[in-house]
């Protein structure tokens, strides 16, 4: 857009500002807060320090975990279920969108049902299978839960991306002798690359802001998540430390931004779907 | 290579599309599947190159039965209306691509991708992607990526619908070319009977899901087993009118059919009509005839005879082309 047309449009974007300002002050406090001694009801910020910050070299309270523990955790609880999720709805999502197998109506009715069920409403239900399972309060338990109740929109996601996969394209990669499988890979794969790259990205940022299914499934110190551990924060203590909490918020978001800042394009496809050669 | 399709029958669910059709292609010889669209020509196509499956009857590639084959191991080179190249290689990977799935050694690949890319001209664009091609241009790397397997069988599904008119001409001449150099029997589906004709040795003309007629381009003009295949080649068309108002009657004959060229004044008079439409081809013109009975009559003339609309004419017709239908539609 060249600059007089977006000076044009002033007053939407007046009536924009003045809609997201009460956001816009929120994170802009979050950012001060995290960097000086501003008091919880003054505005005015005071003494600018680092030191709550402390966090990233020191526990903040005695036998508190370290924040690295959490990170990690955090960490392999993203891309592990970023990981699973986005390999199952290649191949589900290619499965549903060109091969005809029994009761495949059956398969995409349950996906939209399951796309837009509830699924807090089952947190019960899979608190009682984890603990027979033996998978109660730890990572893997709660990794697998929340693979299982991201795949239904990572199958459908894909499957529209597999739709806009001209035929022809298939057809032609059996007649020069490959297999179906090879196709899928050679051929099929690199047109619905942008859908892969974005569903990726979507899942592991949709893993690592879930707090939910940790705090209720995994809510012991071993398997804590930065969510939890933000939380934790301002639970148990009587004086909670909000200048900490927020540094620790912003240390907590930074990741997702930069993925942002780095991704966008990629991540705009989810809503684009399909490719242009 | 000879084919031969034997009492072949396809059904998509409870339909039967195709019902025991019967073909054969000799080696090294060029067919055209023609009929109008929904007659099963692709249907047919595809069953050949083992896309769809076939229901019943025997497909034989040189005598040996492949119906049961999967596709990937029929060597059958096909090239779709649309080329379905693919997008995300270049000319040259998207030609080398089914030697790849061979597992070919990256030496005698480049060599056979060269080869042919200069047998259909396009060396110059190895390097590029599909959507920086032409019509054109994508059209003769499908070709060459169908040619360089070196296939029993060379399939081309509407290979000409995409392109415009200039092109389609150009084409014709170039898969025709290719196909006598390679020496490859082919099989053409088309709409187009002028496509068919010009670039066949013999035409297979479906209707209906089954051969209407199978001749050759030449004796399938000039004696039509029916009304339909009579109407369906030829342009302009072939008028049918019932005989009344050419003052011709023969006992069974219902219809007569009467190409363009075989009414005029070169044949003397005795059919007289009013002009009610000319249609300037350039070359030639085309004149529409309203007989006394409100029958149309077609006429095609060298240009320049200067006969303008609602001229009255007495124009003659050439008795050794008329062609005479039963009830039934079959030729007498």
């Amino acid at each position: 857009m060249s600059a007089p047309s977006s000076y044009r449009n002033w007053p939407i974007l007046l009536v924009l500002s003045l809609v997201s300002l009460p956001l816009m002050i929120m994170c802009l406090y979050s950012v001060i807060d995290a960097f000086t001694d501003t008091g919880p009801g003054t505005l005015l910020p005071a003494r600018v320090t680092l030191e709550h910050f402390r966090f990233l070299w020191e526990p903040v309270a005695e036998g508190r975990g370290s924040i690295w523990t959490a990170t990690a955790n955090t960490f392999i609880f993203a891309a592990t279920s970023a990981l699973v999720v986005t390999m199952v709805s290649l191949t589900a999502g290619y499965a549903l969108s060109r091969l005809n197998f029994p009761a495949r109506g059956f398969f995409l009715a349950g996906l939209i049902v399951l796309h837009a069920f509830p699924t807090i409403t089952l947190i019960i239900a899979i608190f009682l299978i984890l603990q027979m399972l033996g998978l109660y309060d730890t990572l893997i338990g709660v990794i697998v839960v929340k693979t299982a109740l991201e795949l239904p929109l990572g199958i459908w996601i894909m499957k529209g991306f597999y739709d806009t996969v001209p035929w022809e394209i298939e057809m032609a990669g059996v007649q020069d002798g490959a297999s179906r499988a090879a196709v899928w890979w050679h051929l099929v794969l690199p047109q619905v690359q942008p859908g892969l790259m974005a569903l990726i990205l979507f899942s592991f940022l949709s893993g690592w802001s879930e707090y939910i299914l940790p705090q209720v499934l995994a809510p012991g110190s071993e398997a804590q998540v930065l969510s939890t551990y933000l939380n934790s924060l301002i639970l148990d203590d009587t004086k909670a430390d909000f200048n900490l909490f927020k540094a620790v918020g912003l240390f907590y978001a930074a990741p997702v931004v930069v993925i942002y800042l780095f991704f966008q394009k990629h991540l705009m496809n989810i809503y684009g779907g399909g490719t242009k050669g | 290579m000879q084919l031969d399709l034997i009492d072949f029958t396809k059904r998509f669910g409870n339909t039967t599309v195709i019902e025991n059709m019967s073909l054969s292609v000799h080696s090294g010889e060029m067919i055209a599947l023609l009929g109008p669209s929904g007659c099963g020509k692709s249907t047919t196509l595809f069953a050949i190159c083992g896309i769809h499956r076939i229901d019943e009857g025997r497909l034989l590639f040189g005598g040996t039965d492949v119906a049961h084959l999967p596709s990937q191991s029929r060597n059958v080179g096909v090239v779709f209306q649309n080329y379905a190249l693919y997008p995300h290689m270049t000319v040259a990977e998207n030609i080398a691509f089914p030697l790849k799935v061979q597992k070919m050694n990256r030496i005698d690949r480049e060599k056979l991708v060269r080869k042919y890319a200069a047998l259909v001209h396009i060396e110059a664009l190895l390097e590029r992607r599909p959507a920086q091609l032409s019509g054109g241009q994508q059209q003769r790397v499908a070709l060459a990526r169908a040619l360089v397997r070196q296939p029993d069988f060379l399939l081309l599904d509407e290979p000409l619908a995409n392109l415009d008119a200039k092109l389609r001409l150009e084409m014709r001449s170039e898969i025709r070319r290719l196909q006598q150099e390679t020496g490859l029997t082919a099989i053409l589906v088309t709409h187009d009977q002028v496509e068919a004709m010009s670039m066949c040795d013999r035409i297979a003309l479906m209707n209906g899901g089954r051969i209407v007629q199978y001749d050759t381009p030449t004796a399938m003009y000039a004696a039509p087993e029916d009304q339909f295949v009579a109407g369906f080649l030829g342009n302009p068309p072939i008028s049918f009118l019932s005989g009344k108002g050419l003052g011709l009657a023969a006992p069974g004959v219902t219809q007569y059919g009467i190409r363009p060229e075989a009414f005029g004044p070169q044949f003397g008079e005795g059919v007289s009509g009013r002009i009610t439409f000319v249609e300037t081809q350039g070359r030639e013109d085309l004149f529409d005839v309203q007989l006394p009975t409100g029958e149309i009559l077609r006429s095609i003339q060298p240009a320049g005879s200067g006969i303008t609309p609602g001229t009255t004419v007495d124009w003659g017709l050439a008795h050794d082309q008329l062609l005479r239908f039963d009830q039934d539609g079959t030729r007498l």
